[in-house]
């Protein structure tokens, strides 16, 4: 279990084949990259905090994936993890992250003036716009890891943070052992409560442990910024709203991380970044921006055009149904997003996105009309 | 900072000063910390024990009404020779709140030794959950002689099943929660080649849940013997379902009258059972069947974890002592119906249960009908009681039947040495 236990030490007794996992019926990035070798050389290492080889893995060894959809089956219970355990997650990350390589650096850009255009998707097709991300904050372990008295002070600096923020960010924190009848149903109205997960992908690696202490939800007045408090990570952020506008999504998601970024600094408090990583999180998925920028959009036409997943894949983005990862599409909409987040900076990515959906948009329009799209086909980004 | 540390960290009322001061100031203390390197033991200490205590204030568990702030500050620390701690033994107590009106105990034990560094949580729970049983001053009885049964045949006319359960761990090996891979692999090894030696009406053979073929698959859910990966939260959240379906297993004769589960929620679940109100035979099998394993376990240096004062130690304290619940399938269609039925079971320390097991409803008039309790007794004391109560059930049934009139049994004493 992923707690700061020398347990790790007893394991030793054995050999190392004796502990090696089960993988032959197993399809996910940790179990391709975990050799006997490599489980013999890195089983008797541990973070400084204790979080181990079978800390890293119990996620991969418990859930052996699926035929068509590639996990990442390991997680990381500290900063630290990304380094002891390199050996496994550079290959990891390499696979998963489009070959990021080792020495490869990665681009931070929250300046949202550097995007163009964006403020004019066409508000017939898109419906909403969101931007998310993640932070974690240095000091404290990672949800699959952190004890019951991390978790409540990532809570309260959290909430203190968020407190201050000021204008059209002004707002509440509402913590999930709490909060009131009515405020839950209001944040089920909104789509913003979130529950405890049930995925065993995220139940197997210790994430969901004393639920729901020390979980909330702050939102602003206005209900455009949005941060999940010790949910999978310490933070998600996310900016959104209805309508086409995702300049204005990606401003205020971009102003408002670097104000709660510096709101934490005052405290004495950074956030896990560094130059080959970019902002650390719990899932390797999510490392560099942990970015996801995506709109809701309407595509009956295009959708159902056989070359859509190929548009698609050169575009860089990737298709999920309005519920999210793991939904089918509804009424012909689809939740189109940026299928990457390390080795593209944040500006890079939601770029791709802006300029992606204007180009689906354009062919749509035309596949209404019964026009050919053949010569919009775009290239490899 | 530094000495402000020093000295907050030497003193014995660190709990009282350390919960003044608040998380957020530790926290950044911490900070300043890291860059020296501060190890995960040390780390532990800069949060005192009041900051990890868990909310239990919307609990309804054993665990939850014994475990004070107290207690837990003076267990928090402490480790089992193997590494594993109290947090670890109470995840699922925290996990599961529990039901207004169903007591779970909320917490497991990760090796024998728990039941001991953990005494000061652990007993509480256990009077609690044991009629009062107090593993400080009283003794459990053994006794697994099935020749002091009697009246062991019920009238076949109502009891259409019999079975006797218990469970057995394996000395010196974690248990299902704490194990790792290795160990649950040594676990599998040692119970398989012990459990090959039996012979005669015992003889049978091992399916391992990764390499069974679908036949053998589909024969064993027809038999109603596949154990399947659990998914009551309460299991999962202590940990005993990891790396699933890795070295379990089930074992059975070939006359599909003994089985023997391996690695599900303890080591080893041995159960015995038949059609029919053969009660005797069921337990003599039982009996035989578990002595004959712990003789074979033995001649290869391995024992059962047992001590005088828990009986046989098993994962979760609810089934310390014998681990025993011997019950039947028996239909009482006008008894049930009675408002005296639950107050009969009671007095008679019964419980009914649905055919499909615990917390399934009954189908029909058929119940299952076990004893309540499995420690401060021995085995062949729970067994009688058992006997005697649905003898006393049916006899019930038939007045009814003839529409005589029943009466409540006055309450079988329950053990209090």
């Amino acid at each position: 279990m992923p707690f700061g236990n020398s347990h790790n030490q007893l394991k030793m007794k054995f050999s190392s084949e004796q502990e090696y996992p089960d993988l032959s019926k197993h399809n996910n990035h940790m179990a391709k990259v975990l050799t006997p070798a490599l489980y013999e050389k890195l089983r008797s290492k541990q973070t400084p905090s204790g979080f181990t080889l079978d800390d890293v893995i119990q996620t991969g060894v418990d859930n052996p994936g699926h035929p068509f959809i590639m996990t990442v089956g390991c997680v990381a219970g500290d900063e630290e993890t990304y380094e002891v355990f390199k050996e496994l997650l550079d290959p990891i990350i390499q696979d998963r992250h489009g070959g990021y390589k080792p020495t490869d650096k990665h681009k931070t850009d929250l300046n949202p003036s550097n995007l163009k255009g964006g403020d004019d998707l066409d508000a017939n097709y898109v419906l909403s716009s969101r931007v998310r991300t993640g932070r974690s904050i240095c000091g404290f372990c990672l949800p699959p890891h952190c004890s019951r008295g991390e978790r409540r002070a990532v809570e309260k600096l959290s909430v203190e943070a968020l407190g201050a923020l000021t204008g059209d960010l002004k707002g509440k924190y509402y913590a999930l052992k709490n909060m009131t009848e009515a405020e839950q149903q209001q944040l089920i109205d909104d789509h913003f409560l979130f529950d405890k997960p049930v995925s065993p992908l995220l139940l197997a690696s210790g994430m969901a442990r004393d639920w729901p202490d020390a979980r909330g939800i702050w939102h602003n007045d206005n209900k455009t910024f949005l941060v999940w408090v010790n949910e999978e990570d310490h933070l998600r952020v996310i900016s959104m709203q209805k309508g086409g506008n995702m300049k204005e999504v990606f401003n205020r998601f971009c102003t408002g991380l670097t104000k709660i970024e510096e709101l934490f600094k005052n405290k004495g408090h950074a956030f896990m970044w560094n130059e080959h990583l970019g902002y650390v999180l719990t899932c390797p998925s999510n490392l560099g921006t942990g970015l996801r920028a995506g709109v809701h959009v309407k595509l009956p036409n295009l959708s159902k055009y056989r070359q859509f997943e190929e548009i698609l894949k050169r575009l860089r983005l990737q298709k999920r149904g309005t519920g999210g990862v793991d939904t089918a599409a509804v009424g012909g909409v689809f939740d189109i997003s940026n299928a990457d987040r390390l080795g593209f900076s944040e500006v890079e990515l939601v770029q791709m996105v802006v300029d992606g959906v204007k180009l689906l948009i354009v062919m749509e329009k035309r596949l209404e009309k019964g026009q050919a799209v053949e010569d919009l086909m775009p290239a490899q980004k | 900072m530094a000495s402000m540390f020093t000295r907050v960290l030497s003193g014995r009322n660190t709990a009282v000063i350390m919960a003044g001061l608040g998380a957020g100031t530790l926290v950044s203390s911490y900070i300043m910390m890291t860059e020296s390197g501060v190890s995960a033991g040390e780390k532990k200490k800069l949060y005192p024990p009041s900051a990890d205590y868990p909310d239990l204030r919307k609990h309804n568990n054993c665990l939850a009404s014994a475990l004070t702030p107290a207690v837990y500050g003076q267990l928090r620390d402490k480790l089992t020779p193997n590494n594993w701690s109290l947090d670890q033994c109470i995840q699922t107590g925290v996990d599961n709140p529990g039901h207004p009106f169903i007591k779970t105990v909320g917490m497991v034990a990760g090796d024998e030794e728990s039941y001991e560094v953990f005494a000061e949580i652990f007993n509480p729970v256990i009077k609690d959950r044991h009629n009062g049983y107090d593993p400080t001053t009283m003794k459990h009885p053994t006794d697994l002689d099935s020749s002091k049964i009697t009246s062991g045949m019920f009238d076949e006319n109502y009891v259409l099943s019999s079975r006797v359960r218990t469970g057995r761990s394996i000395r010196g090996l974690s248990l299902p929660p704490a194990c790792t891979r290795a160990e649950r692999r040594e676990v599998e090894r040692v119970v398989v080649q012990g459990l090959s030696g039996l012979k005669d009406d015992l003889a049978g053979k091992y399916y391992s849940l990764t390499e069974m073929t679908e036949q053998e698959q589909q024969q064993l859910i027809d038999d109603h013997f596949l154990f399947d990966k659990p998914v009551s939260p309460l299991l999962t959240c202590a940990g005993m379902a990891r790396d699933w379906p890795d070295a379990r297993g089930i074992w059975h004769n070939n006359e599909k009258t003994f089985l023997i589960w391996i690695n599900e929620e303890d080591h080893t679940r041995v159960i015995s059972m038949e059609k029919g109100g053969n009660m005797k035979r069921v337990f003599e099998r039982f009996c035989r069947g578990l002595k004959e394993v712990e003789r074979l376990i033995q001649e290869r240096g391995w024992e059962f974890m047992w001590n005088e004062r828990l009986g046989y130690i098993l994962t979760c304290p609810s089934n310390l002592g014998t681990g025993l619940r011997a019950g039947v399938h028996v239909r009482l269609p006008l008894l049930s119906k009675d408002s005296r039925f639950n107050k009969i079971l009671d007095n008679l320390r019964l419980q009914k249960r649905g055919t499909g097991g615990v917390d399934t409803a009954a189908v029909g008039d058929t119940f299952d009908i076990s004893n309540l309790d499995r420690l401060g007794k021995s085995e062949v004391e729970l067994v009688q009681c058992v006997i005697d109560g649905v003898n006393y059930l049916i006899d019930c049934e038939k007045k009814l039947e003839k529409s005589q009139d029943i009466s409540i049994p006055p309450p079988v004493a329950q053990s209090k040495k």
